[in-house]
């Protein structure tokens, strides 16, 4: 599908505006793994935030581990900041079923309690099965449910989408 | 079957955890990545993580140990396992009751993992035999055999500190004859390509061609100490005087007590390990143990990690197995 | 009643007899070989063609758990095996519950081999009372009631003044003493003591512990000339002792119990406790030098040192288990296995297991000279089979051997003259 970085331009400018409507000056993003995290790398640099960037595997927040079990390369989240009454905002490369998002509140959560949390992420492709909405979306798509949509990265990030 | 293959499913991830000989590096590793995920668990205000929600581990103790109990149920509660302690040598296997007898009979209550210490070598392992295909069993320590989930939190410590295995040089010293924590440890520092291991002990107290094991004998704590990074040093029970191995606690200490001069014979940055409960001044020095060089309470921190690894890691194989054979 | 068994080869090791020939038994008893007795016609006719004839195996170390141990086997049980195993006689050694140290358990025990019809079982007299190792059992009523010999019945006398005084009045009376070399203090342990024991973390016992009692055994044979039989031996450096007292004119003698000439330590891997034994497997050099002794005669006899157990007594941790192996079932395969081996060949295998012994136990039999008790095996040495766990006749299932392909298997055993097992489709 190609480069990505004129999506994170799209969803740079959303988030920039979102914040200053609410007034949050120096929020604190943690990006999901892996793409996630490579998003909020450069949301943080066009951002200018200067609060180190947050990390999160939800590998151990997953609700298929009894299918699945846990994945071998699980890292470990890093949130180098204190979660308390901090405006956070949540950073992912595709919102799908929402289930993913759901694992990353709580794991969040487990840190402390946020005065707000954000979602960011880049592509919205819809098909979800729990009710969680992203307040700034670089770019939505209809797609199949067999299909699929990656990010590959981190330099340069590029999307791929493989249908079925 | 050896152990080596029978905690293994068929595409080699782990099913259970009995014995560290056999696994690859990408095992080791892979627990010992996992573990440091799970490391900063405790530093957050939530001690607590939903992977093992709605699971059942049952501490299956045939030997009394508080501690190494504790640290597994601890580990288990950590990943939201309902957690039931059995300490079966006061209980059911002294009225007769054989120990399979025992396993159909707490398998009937439907769990999902044995965490098994016994007096016996080999008895994980006979355990994992006998247990249903969906239970996994973590070794806490069998007989003199193993003791792998010590191991594994052993050199987790020692990767935490001195990363560079290849030029690690490792000390171990003590009862090695009767260690399980030894074996395994052994073992582990091996797969990981630990440049030296040398075992350090009076002739009584090492396993017959113990060198098979990979590793350098050493009596002399004088020469063995020279230049290592690691000194593991091993509890010495008090039983071994009985069994005519040494002539007392205070000639060992003289001779292969860990005190600060001979502490000095290693690298100045040496850290010094301890398995635990450590005996004051039979082994180990206090001024030793607790000194700066002393990482004993670390391992105790870190062992929490390090079974929740292995744990989520055993537990989440069955999972994919068994979806797998559905 | 007469049969002539047709045809088959005839290995008679005692008399150096291999020859395709006709054996005649007439009442109970070997009536001719080659050329029929006068007066012969047959009742009964085997046809024995492409077959091996040899003289019923004669096993020197069989636990038949009767009386005491019920609930591992019986008498019935394991002479029935036995049967189907070609083997004739069973020397049962006296650890029973009570054990063989008065007359009445002597007569007991043959009353129930009689009942059960199906193999010769001779019984060994205990050395001390009660194996106590203490005070001397009486031999010489035992020796009246029939005990072809006197054991400590694998608990060795620990203490060597009872045991120089055991040995002293046994050779009263000429009885043959049957040890178990093991010290009782070093021998306390689970496996070899070398590197597998070291990697399982399993209690060792070393070489020492046989050998030391055996040195110490035959400086007591030195002085006193007792006729000394070594039950079991398991290292090199034991069958090197053996040796060397035999080259010195002492009257000492040795077996090997088959699942040592088979395996070693290495078995142990997996915590296998079928292969929980007593003395242990050990080293690969040990069992080269074990298959030695047997192939030049230092051991003149391969027993099968038959422990049936019942299950449980295997289902538990490997320190929990008991020790011993079921072993009438497979003691003529395996031992066919040394010929394919290249260890010896075909005739002294079978001398091991029938001459050997019989003269271990200064007995006439295990041969097929005219005259002779018409204890008989008959094997088919080309018939492959494989060993299930179903297939084991012994009670006791505890075999390490399931699982392994064999050449070579009994068709009919016969004791005095009698049929008493015939394989299936056999007549």
């Amino acid at each position: 599908m190609g480069d990505a970085e004129f999506l994170i331009e799209a969803l740079a400018g959303q988030l920039r505006e979102l914040l200053t409507r609410r007034g949050i000056a120096d929020p604190a993003l943690v990006g999901i793994h892996t793409g996630g995290v490579w998003i909020a790398e450069r949301l943080r640099r066009r951002l200018g935030i200067l609060t180190p960037l947050g990390q999160m595997d939800i590998a151990f927040y997953r609700d298929d581990f009894s299918r699945i079990g846990v994945h071998p390369q699980v890292r470990p989240s890093e949130l180098p900041f204190d979660v308390d009454d901090r405006h956070i905002v949540l950073i992912d490369d595709v919102l799908y079923t929402g289930r993913t998002i759901r694992a990353a509140l709580n794991e969040l959560f487990d840190y402390g309690r946020p005065a707000s949390v954000l979602l960011a992420v880049l592509v919205d492709r819809g098909g979800r099965e729990v009710p969680i909405e992203a307040n700034a979306i670089g770019t939505r798509l209809e797609l199949p449910s067999g299909d699929q949509i990656q990010l590959s990265g981190p330099d340069p990030l590029q999307l791929h989408l493989r249908t079925t | 079957m050896s152990a080596a293959h029978l905690q293994l499913d068929r595409q080699g991830r782990l099913l259970h955890f009995l014995t560290v000989e056999g696994l690859t590096r990408r095992h080791l590793t892979e627990i010992l990545d996992t573990a440091e995920s799970l490391h900063g668990v405790a530093e957050r205000q939530v001690k607590k993580l939903p992977t093992l929600h709605g699971k059942t581990v049952v501490n299956l103790f045939f030997e009394a140990s508080t501690r190494t109990r504790t640290t597994f149920e601890l580990a288990a509660k950590r990943l939201s396992a309902d957690v039931l302690n059995l300490n079966i040598a006061t209980s059911s296997a002294v009225k007769g009751e054989s120990l399979l007898d025992t396993l159909r009979n707490i398998e009937a209550m439907q769990c999902d993992m044995f965490v098994v210490r016994h007096e016996q070598s080999g008895a994980a392992e006979f355990i994992a035999r006998h247990v249903k295909p969906h239970i996994a069993v973590l070794n806490a320590g069998d007989g003199r055999h193993a003791h792998p989930t010590q191991a594994m939190l052993d050199v987790f410590t020692i990767r935490r500190h001195k990363p560079d295995f290849p030029s690690l040089r490792v000390a171990i010293v003590g009862d090695l004859l009767h260690s399980r924590v030894a074996r395994s440890l052994i073992h582990a520092l091996n797969i990981l390509g630990a440049g030296e291991i040398r075992v350090i002990a009076p002739r009584t107290l090492l396993p017959a061609q113990v060198e098979t094991l990979g590793v350098q004998v050493f009596h002399d704590p004088r020469l063995g100490l020279r230049e290592v990074d690691v000194v593991v040093m091993l509890r010495l029970q008090r039983e071994r005087m009985e069994g005519a191995l040494l002539p007392s606690e205070s000639e060992f200490f003289q001779r292969y007590g860990l005190t600060e001069e001979r502490l000095a014979l290693a690298q100045p940055d040496a850290i010094v390990m301890h398995p635990g409960p450590i005996n004051r001044g039979v082994e180990i020095d206090s001024r030793v143990a607790d000194g700066p060089q002393s990482v004993i309470l670390e391992q105790v921190t870190n062992g929490i990690a390090v079974r929740m690894a292995i744990m989520s890691i055993t537990l989440g194989h069955h999972a994919r197995s068994i979806g797998e054979s559905a | 009643m007469q049969t002539v068994i047709q045809g088959g080869r005839v290995i008679d090791p005692a008399r150096r007899i291999d020859v395709v020939a006709d054996l005649f038994i007439v009442a109970g008893r070997i009536a001719g070989l080659g050329q029929a007795p006068t007066g012969f016609v047959a009742d009964q006719i085997i046809d024995a063609r492409n077959r091996i004839v040899c003289p019923g195996l004669i096993d020197l170390c069989a636990r038949l758990r009767e009386p005491g141990q019920e609930h591992k086997a019986t008498i019935a049980s394991e002479s029935a095996a036995a049967a189907a195993g070609g083997i004739t006689t069973l020397v049962c050694p006296p650890d029973t519950d009570p054990p063989i140290d008065e007359p009445a358990v002597v007569e007991w025990i043959r009353r129930r081999a009689k009942a059960a019809g199906q193999a010769r079982v001779l019984t060994l007299g205990a050395l001390t009372h009660r194996l106590h190792g203490e005070r001397l059992a009486e031999m010489a009523a035992l020796q009246e009631v029939g005990c072809v010999g006197v054991s400590d019945g694998g608990h060795p006398v620990a203490n060597s003044r009872v045991l120089r005084r055991a040995l002293e009045y046994a050779a009263t009376f000429h009885l043959t003493v049957f040890l178990t070399p093991l010290d009782p203090e070093l021998g306390h342990g689970l496996a070899h003591e070398g590197q597998i024991a070291a990697r399982l973390g399993l209690s060792g016992i070393p070489v020492a512990a046989e050998t030391g009692i055996i040195a110490r055994d035959l400086e007591l044979v030195r002085d006193l000339g007792v006729r000394v039989h070594f039950g079991r031996l398991s290292s090199a450096r034991a069958v090197e002792l053996i040796a060397r007292a035999q080259a010195e004119g002492l009257p000492v003698t040795a077996d090997a119990a088959i699942h040592q000439l088979h395996l070693s330590e290495i078995d142990l891997t997996g915590f296998d406790s079928r292969c929980h034994v007593h003395p242990p497997l050990r080293s690969l050099r040990d069992k080269e030098a074990l298959r030695a002794g047997v192939a030049d005669g230092v051991l003149g006899a391969i027993c099968s040192d038959h422990q049936p157990h019942e299950p449980d007594a295997k289902q538990a941790p490997f320190g929990d288990t008991e020790p011993g192996i079921s072993g009438l079932d497979t003691l003529l395969a395996l031992s066919l296995r040394l010929v394919r081996d290249g260890v010896l060949p075909l005739p002294a295998v079978i001398e091991r297991l029938t001459h050997g012994p019989a003269r271990i136990l200064g007995l006439d039999s295990g041969q097929l000279g005219v005259g002779a008790v018409a204890d008989v095996c008959i094997f088919d040495p080309d018939i492959d089979w494989r060993l299930e766990p179903g297939d084991l006749r012994s009670r006791g299932r505890n075999s390490p051997f399931t699982g392994w392909e064999w050449q070579g298997r009994v068709t009919h055993t016969l004791l005095e003259g009698r049929i008493v097992y015939a394989a299936e489709g056999e007549n």
